[in-house]
């Protein structure tokens, strides 16, 4: 019974699933009706992450759980129920529901799955879990090409990711004879099979975090996908595979610490850089956020490679602010795409004089996420760079300090755009749903609360350590 | 001593913030009242914890004591490093407490008729209400990351006064100029804050002063050997501390954001643009003073070649400005570049310290000229409707009383005595003097040009053309009693405070000692400032062709001069030559990397013609090719190249 409780979060959703398949067999409930039950669902399920977290492993240690990743999947949660609140206003004039809840539930449980694996094998399988579905989401505005092709990008290019991932595996597989997380912890010696295996999986990792050059799908697919679904891709799966990596950086690979650092430094340099100079260049709003979410890849990379309790903490923090600001900027952006079609910068001139509450919304969120106080991003880039300070190595701070500025420019860009620009004909004022203004408020009130409170972060940095409890 | 009062100062103002915040509209005749109130009490309180501190309580044994009424743990990262929240009480605090908000209140007051009208009142004074909140919360801070909060804090309510008028585009443009200079700067202090706490393992100022202070202390040990790029640690923590502190203070060179700045409404530009958010730079430095005197003396060098670079040259900028608000806004830079040199010239010591007095004692005195000099200003400006002194000229009948409180200032800020303004200056020249005899002569002519630019302004709009104008607007001849109430409140200090035996309060280590006058060293400043005086009354006393043909005959100097030396051209220069190294290699890699690879896969003829391509071809292929490619470099690096 006990071990039963430690997979609660991943039991209510899949119980959920099937009553899901079977109502949708038997057609007897509104869309509406599979909206609500949803939410209620995963606010039920988000609520449950507070209470009763233990720490143990089932499956032969397949499954392993504690209280660092039941708060890691408590923010996944609360990201998921956000982006179905705020994009409710898309998805209710769609023909197809059911499905589209069922696939983004599947994804969720494949990711929750995939941060209590406790070993290569479950890891691979919940990742596809998680992928295969999302790849079909891509695909969901069903009448437009452009989502077509950002479904079969998604799905060519993942295989493509996964196949370099086997390959790393079974690289490291063959010189350690093990595929244990906590086995490997011990056994690595930083033999070169193995440190090129490390590369191939920080590879296939470096594919789902649009880690520069691995990140080429990713502004095909953010543009071309429904917008709801591009906010999940860059919040809540972004946001796993962050968590998941730190665990396997900060334990399976402990022992070539070296070899790490020096990757993350490389990859953090260009990712920062590179992905600022394009979203520079962007003129569609959802290439924009896609390179701008690039960039702030980057400075996750920043703190990881110090190597230390703060590393972990800042990262998952800076992940936690990442649900309030990018989500909010998403939510305006699929909210005004759905009323409007309009996506482009430009088409935002003028803004904040027929939608004000929008346009501030969407400033909030670009505030956060240039990192300026006293708005919650400024503490998530902080938090990071003091981790990135830990090893002593300023180069690289000076190099992330100076992209600070530089995505300073393009964030205020599109402020500026939005407050003083003129526009001849503005998008036109839109009306808010319940839904919407429900997810609004739990976005400003996660930005504002999150830049001044600190109690969300003690909490993080306190639970970090847990990560290496299992081995 | 009781931590209360400590703790109403800063938080009547940003209740004031909060209620006129939200409610604002319904009380809209009553706000500026209200703040005013509100600001008054605060002042009381300030004041009255003045008195306590310097005459009842703060002194054991001779020696002013720095407190800690109040401290709460707010971030903890480990047991060993957190950032708390927390009161820091010693003798520049608290007299930097009475600067702010007694200067805030004099322009609370004078804003309450200089305001009235504005559509957007009440978000005037509430605006006022967060910055004078966030600058008194940044001048108690006792720690160094609280103080980068209240910094950035301090930053975002300049921008919003800044571009108050946000219809004017102008002034939009203004503030984002401000807001991202400082940025810049800021970003050098975050990066010098984070060095420092790196070395120190504290963020607390007392501890980190202690740490980084003490001879033997292994951080400092650690701090001082550690090395990048030549030099120390610690000497780049502190350099860049410095950057911040150059950002703010609008030192060269990063000045040019405050003569822009002026696009805000005039007590504005009194308040934060002259008297206090820009002394910040100054107080930064006089808040980690020991670590730089005792341990990086190199650092206080490069503080007082910047200090005195920028006095010169505000001071040459000023001579040609037509704009009164730029004239004043190159003053105060001028000025502020004194406050910093004199800190760059003084050392830990009891015989060499003077300077650290000098400097507050200056930054002190300019407080109440400065302001005084700019709210009348604001009255000149209502009632003749421009900022240039061309249209002004014989307005002393006509505005008796501001013209009365404009020459106490002048003479003030000339530095003729017994006004305060001599005294101030008389102890930054002797200190600078006893360091270096060059640096000296250089403050020297400074002071001269300084009276002749502020006698200039002052001839040109009282004096010069004679008096006109007097039968259009005939009823708007003097302001109202309370602006011109503000303006004599100010003009009693500006005009009393050098009488303050100053370093008996504030000294770098605490311990009061007597300065006096010296009769002979005083010649060569009042007669410095007496020339340039009567150079400024010899040619603007009355129209005459002299400032002309003076113009002519030193051409070249005068365009440099009257285009700013060109820093603003030359910035502008370089924003483009960045922008021009960013864009073009990325098209260079798009049309030659991408395009070539493309080439490389046979559809060479399709694509070639679409002009500039982005990386990202939209080819899956191509995507692959990248794929593999990152994977091949990164091992080779990571495994080859970086052992």
């Amino acid at each position: 019974m006990n071990s039963l409780l430690l997979l609660k979060h991943e039991l209510l959703l899949t119980a959920l699933l099937l009553i899901f398949i079977l109502i949708k067999l038997l057609k007897e409930i509104s869309n509406h009706q599979f909206f609500l039950i949803t939410c209620v669902l995963l606010a039920v399920n988000f609520l449950a992450g507070f209470f009763g977290n233990s720490y143990g492993s089932v499956f032969g240690n397949m499954f392993h759980t504690n209280e660092f990743i039941s708060i890691q999947k408590n923010i996944l949660n609360l990201a998921t129920l956000l982006i179905v609140l705020s994009s409710w206003s898309w998805l209710k004039h769609h023909h197809h529901v059911p499905e589209f809840f069922i696939l983004l539930l599947t994804t969720l449980l494949g990711m929750f799955f995939m941060l209590s694996s406790g070993n290569f094998l479950m890891f691979y399988l919940s990742l596809e879990l998680a992928t295969i579905p999302l790849a079909a989401l891509c695909n969901f505005d069903l009448e437009k090409k452009q989502s077509s092709e950002a479904g079969m990008k998604m799905i060519l290019l993942s295989a493509l990711a996964s196949a370099v991932l086997l390959l790393g595996i079974s690289f490291i597989y063959g010189t350690t004879g093990t595929i244990s997380f906590t086995e490997l912890s011990f056994n690595l010696t930083g033999h070169p099979l193995q440190v090129f295996g490390f590369i191939l999986v920080f590879a296939g990792f470096a594919f789902k975090l649009s880690v520069i050059p691995f990140h080429l799908w990713t502004a095909d697919v953010y543009e071309g996908s429904p917008v709801a679904i591009t906010a999940y891709l860059s919040v809540v799966s972004k946001g796993a595979m962050v968590f998941i990596f730190t665990t396997i950086l900060y334990t399976v690979f402990r022992q070539i610490e070296n070899t790490g650092y020096n990757t993350l430094f490389i990859t953090a340099v260009v990712t920062m850089t590179i992905g600022n100079l394009f979203a520079i260049r962007q003129q569609n709003l959802k290439r924009f956020l896609a390179f701008s979410s690039i960039a702030q890849v980057g400075f996750i990379l920043v703190g990881l490679s110090g190597y230390n309790q703060l590393g972990i903490s800042s990262a998952t923090y800076f992940i936690f602010i990442y649900v309030f600001s990018n989500l909010a900027a998403f939510a305006v952006v699929g909210l005004i795409s759905a009323a409007s079609g309009k996506e482009n910068i430009n088409d935002y001139r003028g803004l904040a004089k027929t939608n004000p509450s929008l346009a501030w919304i969407m400033a909030l969120s670009l505030f956060s996420l240039a990192g300026i106080p006293p708005t919650a991003g400024f503490f998530g880039k902080f938090f990071l760079l003091a981790a990135g300070a830990g090893k002593g190595n300023f180069v690289l701070i000076t190099i992330a300090a100076l992209n600070i500025v530089l995505s300073l420019y393009y964030y205020l860009r599109v402020i500026r755009v939005m407050f003083m620009d003129q526009h001849d004909s503005p998008i036109p004022n839109i009306k808010c749903d319940k839904a919407f203004n429900t997810a609004a408020v739990i976005f400003i009130a996660g930005i504002l609360i999150a830049g001044i409170w600190d109690y969300p972060f003690q909490i993080i940095n306190t639970l970090a350590p847990y990560i290496f409890t299992a081995y | 001593m009781n931590m209360n009062p400590f703790v109403c100062i800063p938080l009547l103002p940003f209740i004031s913030f909060l209620l006129l915040g939200l409610f604002g509209r319904q009380l809209k005749p009553l706000a500026g009242i209200i703040a005013t109130l509100l600001m008054a009490v605060s002042t009381a309180l300030s004041l009255s914890v003045a008195y306590t501190y310097f005459f009842v309580s703060g002194k054991v044994e001779g020696i002013y004591q720095t407190l800690v009424p109040l401290q709460y743990k707010w971030l903890e990262f480990s047991p060993s490093l957190s950032i708390d929240m927390g009161i820091l009480i010693d003798p520049i605090s608290v007299m930097m407490l009475i600067v702010v908000t007694v200067v805030s209140l004099m322009v609370h007051l004078y804003s309450i008729s200089y305001m009235k009208g504005e559509d957007r009142y009440a978000s005037f004074f509430s605006y006022l209400g967060l910055f004078t909140f966030s600058m008194l919360a940044l001048v108690l801070s006792s720690n160094i990351f609280q103080i980068y909060i209240f910094w950035e804090l301090v930053g975002i309510s300049s921008f919003l006064l800044i571009g108050f008028y946000y219809d004017r585009p102008s002034a939009v443009k203004a503030s984002r100029k401000a807001f991202l200079v400082t940025r810049f700067a800021d970003l050098g202090f975050l990066i010098g804050i984070l060095i420092l706490a790196f070395e120190a393992h504290t963020l607390d100022f007392r501890v980190l002063i202690e740490r980084l202070t003490h001879p033997e202390s292994e951080f400092l040990i650690h701090a001082s050997t550690t090395t990048f790029l030549g030099a120390s640690a610690l000497t780049w923590g502190l350099v860049l501390v410095f950057m911040g502190g150059v950002g703010k203070s609008a030192m060269f060179p990063m000045h040019i954001w405050l003569p822009d700045a002026m696009e805000g409404p005039t007590p504005v530009s009194a308040l934060i643009h002259a008297a206090t958010m820009v002394v910040a730079g100054v107080y930064l430095v006089a808040r980690l003073f020991p670590v730089f005197a005792i341990s990086c003396p190199a650092a206080l060098d490069l503080v007082m070649v910047i200090g005195v670079l920028s006095a010169i040259l505000a001071a040459l900028i000023a001579c040609t400005q037509t704009d009164i608000k730029r004239v004043l806004a190159y003053s105060t830079m001028s000025q502020i570049g004194y406050m910093m040199f004199s800190l760059g010239v003084a050392r830990w010591g009891m015989d060499s310290q003077n300077g650290f007095t000098a400097s507050m004692f200056h930054l002190f005195t300019h407080a109440f000229f400065k302001a005084l000099l700019f709210l009348a200003a604001g009255v000149i400006i209502h009632h003749v409707h421009s900022n240039e002194i061309k249209a002004m000229g014989g307005l002393r009948k006509l505005l008796p009383i501001t013209h009365i409180t404009f020459l106490v200032a002048c003479l003030a800020i000339a530095g003729i005595p017994p006004l305060s303004g001599f005294f101030s200056k008389e102890e930054i020249l002797l200190a600078t003097y006893h360091f270096n005899v060059s640096v000296f002569l250089l403050a020297l002519l400074t002071s001269g040009i300084t009276a002749f630019y502020m006698f200039r302004l002052y001839f040109h709009i009282f004096w010069y053309s004679p008096t006109q104008q007097v039968s259009s607007k005939a009823t708007h001849h003097e302001a109202e009693f309370v602006m011109l109430l503000a303006l004599i409140l100010l003009a009693g200090g500006a005009a009393l405070s050098g009488f303050i035996p100053f370093s008996r309060f504030v000294s770098a280590n605490g311990i009061p000692f007597n300065t006096s006058l010296h009769y002979d060293f005083s010649i060569l400043p009042v007669a410095s400032a007496l020339t340039g005086t009567g150079f400024a009354f010899y040619l603007y006393k009355a129209k005459n062709l002299r400032p002309d043909r003076i113009a002519e005959r030193i051409k070249h100097l005068y365009t440099l001069s009257y285009h700013k030396f060109y820093i603003d051209e030359f910035y502008t220069m370089v924003n483009h030559s960045i922008h021009r190294l960013i864009a073009y290699p990325s098209a260079w890699i798009d049309r030659q990397v991408v395009d070539g690879s493309v080439n490389m896969s046979g559809k060479a003829a399709k694509t070639a013609s679409e002009g500039i391509r982005e990386m990202q071809s939209g080819q899956v292929h191509q995507y692959v090719f990248w794929f593999i490619a990152g994977i091949l470099i990164l091992a080779v690096v990571v495994m080859y190249g970086m052992g």
